[in-house]
């Protein structure tokens, strides 16, 4: 079959839609994440139940990606469609199945039903009194990815048959200028603006970008639309296309994603049989093909510049700027380069209108950004909420708050760019400026939550780190200025550190923001920075005190038993360098100079007697 | 372990040889010679997975399949971190260094993993068994910490898991 016009396409999709679907529907959630907790092991359950009780009648069973459920893989949900009603699962074993299946699961305390209010996966605009509302993962976590029946049954590519066949490309861009989208890989660059400059060149040859390259550490929202949604990538590359008068998408991912990878390759299969990729799109004239490239672990290769010149098969390293992409990109081609969110937004707005788009965020950031909340949060998963929601909102109302009754201490954003908010500005609606404005960034949309027992200095040290390994080494402030930094943090977390040495600190830091060549070298500094800024009494207590508040810094503490032991024993088994020694019934002693101090003792013992000092 | 360079390749070697050619020529059927390059990393990451890691041999061998200088493929070799020109042990160990993983003590886990092994990071057991690193961010953020081994993902590791994820690492 080949659709041949947008007519096609929609009675088509009716005719997806008129299918009886079967009485109740099993949504299994396998994206990565879901699949490392063992949802492969539930899906077979799933399926062995049916056959071995013969219920194919009763049961129709949809492999979906991420329900941003993180927290409690494996999640399968249950629809029963001659109620409506749905049931989430969350932490489901085999065990559970046949219960489930049977629909007594509600009864038995053994299965935790995820309450509704923590998932809003059918709202575009958020519902009254809803935070969540989800335009980018609008299929993801619903739709079964290899199946692009369930993408057009769902209004997938109409946004494509609209444009080409009746918009103009200059309509295209007036209208996503119009919606006030911006980039949301973390620069918030007017995606409008952008698609204007590259349509404005004079070319034989264009291209249409794709960064999947999702370097930041603790961000995975790409990777769960790629796995979850891949045709809402692709049809928007191709309004993209249509839009600047490119014929060529590049989808530049990371070869760390193998699941995501293959999932792209089926819906690039699946739009090509369909005619929904390739010649004649829907009838309009307009050809667009795309290709896959990958990457192979830097994560400079994030910035658009290096990002191309590793499409081209070079090393990934980043050019000044200007010449933009937009001019002299790919091939020296005028390229746009838009993340994976950004595109997952083109095609609701070209379907609902920029003004319906504007609805929703803050004058400033119309639309959504979607957060992976992980760290010390009670619920790790995947959260799309309007641009102004506070981090109070996310982290307390739909992350549960802190693990284990701890404190909330910090809370990073923007990824080794990015820095550390403190409590005080929780209630602050955050969208780009926002953030900036208290020495933070949106970046791609990591959100890794802290608690007390994590060190301010050892963090920050910690992305300095991330960033020296990931230096390219062509400029010198990020190859060697980064370098003197960890160096002085290093200092610091050893008990070595002194007041001055707080001082150069800052004067580098500085300095590297000043002169460095790229992004990833010119935010270096700012975990420094904003560690320093707002916990400047636990840099102090390092240098003046020769104390790590937090207790993470190994140098800086060590661990003892106290008169409370009784004993027991159980430190002594757990401990994995064999450094305590004691009879049955006494108290215990920990040889200091074997003591690695990675504090399992402390963990183990049931009688506070470890004591960490 | 020893040195690797054979010089005389095996027959196994031979039809790996076959397969990156026939990879090769299918990827390059109709481009242009300016744009060969755009298929080098895609190239190298088959080269891998076909021999293990990126030996003296394999990179003349794309170099000329490829007219790109040896020493241009060799930069893109030591700029990638996926990438390997030293034989690595059967037991690819990695330790997630993202941030999550970080806040919930991965350096705790990479430690014992270095003193159980008695190997650093980027280190091959003697033996040639086991391999331990850093790596990037999986997005498997919900199972910090996690630690894979060849494909297979570990999720919520503490130090005293260790010695039974290296114990189930078999022959």
């Amino acid at each position: 079959m080949r659709i041949e016009s947008p007519e096609f396409l929609k009675d088509a999709a009716a005719k997806y839609n008129s299918v009886t679907p079967p009485p109740v529907e099993i949504l299994v959630s396998m994206g990565t994440c879901g699949i490392a907790a063992g949802t492969g092991n539930v899906l077979k359950a799933i399926y062995d139940e049916i056959s071995a009780k013969h219920l194919e009648n009763s049961f129709g069973v949809r492999e979906v990606g991420c329900m941003g459920l993180c927290y409690a893989e494996p999640v399968i949900m249950t629809i029963d469609h001659s109620t409506g009603k749905q049931t989430i699962y969350g932490k489901v074993t085999r065990e559970q199945i046949p219960a489930i299946l049977s629909g007594r699961a509600g009864e038995t305390s053994e299965c935790y039903v995820i309450p509704r209010n923590w998932y809003y996966p059918e709202f575009e605009t958020p519902a009254e009194g809803e935070i969540q509302a989800r335009i980018v993962l609008r299929n993801t976590g619903r739709m079964n990815p290899e199946k692009i029946e369930q993408y057009i049954a769902n209004g997938g590519y109409s946004a494509l048959g609209k444009a080409v066949t009746t918009m103009t490309p200059q309509e295209v861009i007036d209208t996503i200028s119009a919606s006030g989208l911006r980039g949301r890989g973390g620069g918030g660059f007017p995606t409008g603006r952008k698609w204007q400059f590259a349509a404005d060149q004079k070319s034989d040859e264009k291209f249409i970008i794709c960064n999947a390259d999702e370097g930041d550490p603790g961000a995975f929202m790409d990777r769960a639309v790629l796995e979850g949604d891949p045709h809402s990538v692709l049809e928007a590359m191709a309004i993209g296309g249509y839009a600047i008068g490119a014929h060529t998408g590049v989808i530049y991912i990371r070869a760390e994603y193998p699941l995501a990878v293959k999932r792209l390759e089926i819906a690039i299969r699946q739009a090509e049989e369909l005619g929904l990729l390739g010649k004649n799109i829907m009838g309009s004239g307009f050809d667009f093909n795309i290709q896959i490239k990958f990457g192979a672990g830097a994560f400079v290769c994030g910035e658009e510049t290096a990002l191309i010149h590793s499409i081209e098969g070079h090393r990934g390293e980043p050019t000044v700027k200007p010449p933009f992409p937009a001019v002299q990109g790919l091939w020296k081609k005028p390229s746009v380069v838009n993340n994976v969110e950004t595109y997952a937004c083109i095609a609701a707005i070209i379907r609902k209108g920029a003004e319906w788009f504007r609805t929703i965020g803050t004058e400033g950031a119309p639309g959504t950004k979607v957060f992976a909340l992980a760290g010390k949060v009670a619920k790790v998963g995947l959260v799309e909420v309007p641009m102004g929601t506070t981090l109070r909102q996310i982290i307390y109302d739909i992350g549960a708050g802190i693990k284990n009754n701890r404190q909330f201490k910090a809370v990073q954003t923007g990824g080794p760019s990015g820095g550390c908010i403190t409590k005080a500005n929780l209630d602050l609606p955050i969208d780009y400026e926002a953030l900036k404005a208290i020495g933070s960034m949106m970046g791609s949309g990591g959100m890794i939550v802290m608690d007390e027992d994590n060190c301010m200095v050892d963090i920050a040290k910690f992305f300095l780190e991330f960033t020296l390994d990931e230096s390219c080494g062509k400029c010198t402030p990020c190859r060697i200025g980064n370098r003197r930094m960890y160096e002085m943090l290093e200092e610091i977390t050893d008990g070595r550190g002194t007041v001055a040495t707080l001082e150069k600190l800052k004067i580098l830091s500085r300095t590297i923001k000043d002169t460095a060549l790229c992004g990833l070298g010119q935010t270096s500094p700012n975990p420094v920075l904003s560690t320093m800024a707002n916990f400047e009494d636990e840099y102090l207590a390092h240098v003046k005190e020769g104390r790590c508040p937090a207790g993470a810094c190994s140098k800086l503490i060590h661990f003892q038993i106290t008169d409370r032991c009784v004993g027991c024993g159980i430190c002594l088994r757990n401990c994995p360098a064999n450094c305590i020694t004691g009879e049955r019934r006494a108290r215990h002693v920990i040889d200091q100079d074997k003591c690695v101090k990675c504090g399992a003792c402390f963990n183990a013992c049931k009688f506070h007697a470890v004591e960490r000092v | 372990m020893g040195c690797n360079c054979q010089k005389t390749p095996t027959e196994q070697d031979v039809k790996k040889i076959a397969e990156l050619d026939q990879y090769i020529d299918s990827l390059l059927a109709g481009t242009s010679d300016e744009r060969r390059s755009g298929f080098l990393i895609q190239i190298l990451h088959r080269a891998q997975s076909l021999f293990g890691f990126l030996s003296e041999e394999t990179q003349k061998h794309v170099s000329e399949k490829l007219r790109i200088p040896v020493a241009e493929i060799y930069g893109v070799i030591s700029f990638y971190s996926y990438f390997t020109d030293k034989p690595v042990g059967r037991y690819k160990i990695n330790v997630c260094t993202g941030t999550a993983c970080f806040v919930k003590g991965a350096a705790k886990v990479l430690e014992e993993f270095k003193r159980n092994l008695g190997i650093q990071e980027g280190e091959t057991t003697g033996d040639g068994r086991f391999f331990l690193g850093g790596l990037r961010c999986v997005g498997a953020c919900s199972l910090a910490p996690v630690v894979m081994v060849n494909d297979r993902v570990y999720g919520n590791v503490t130090a005293e898991k260790v010695a039974e994820i290296l114990a189930e690492c078999k022959e």
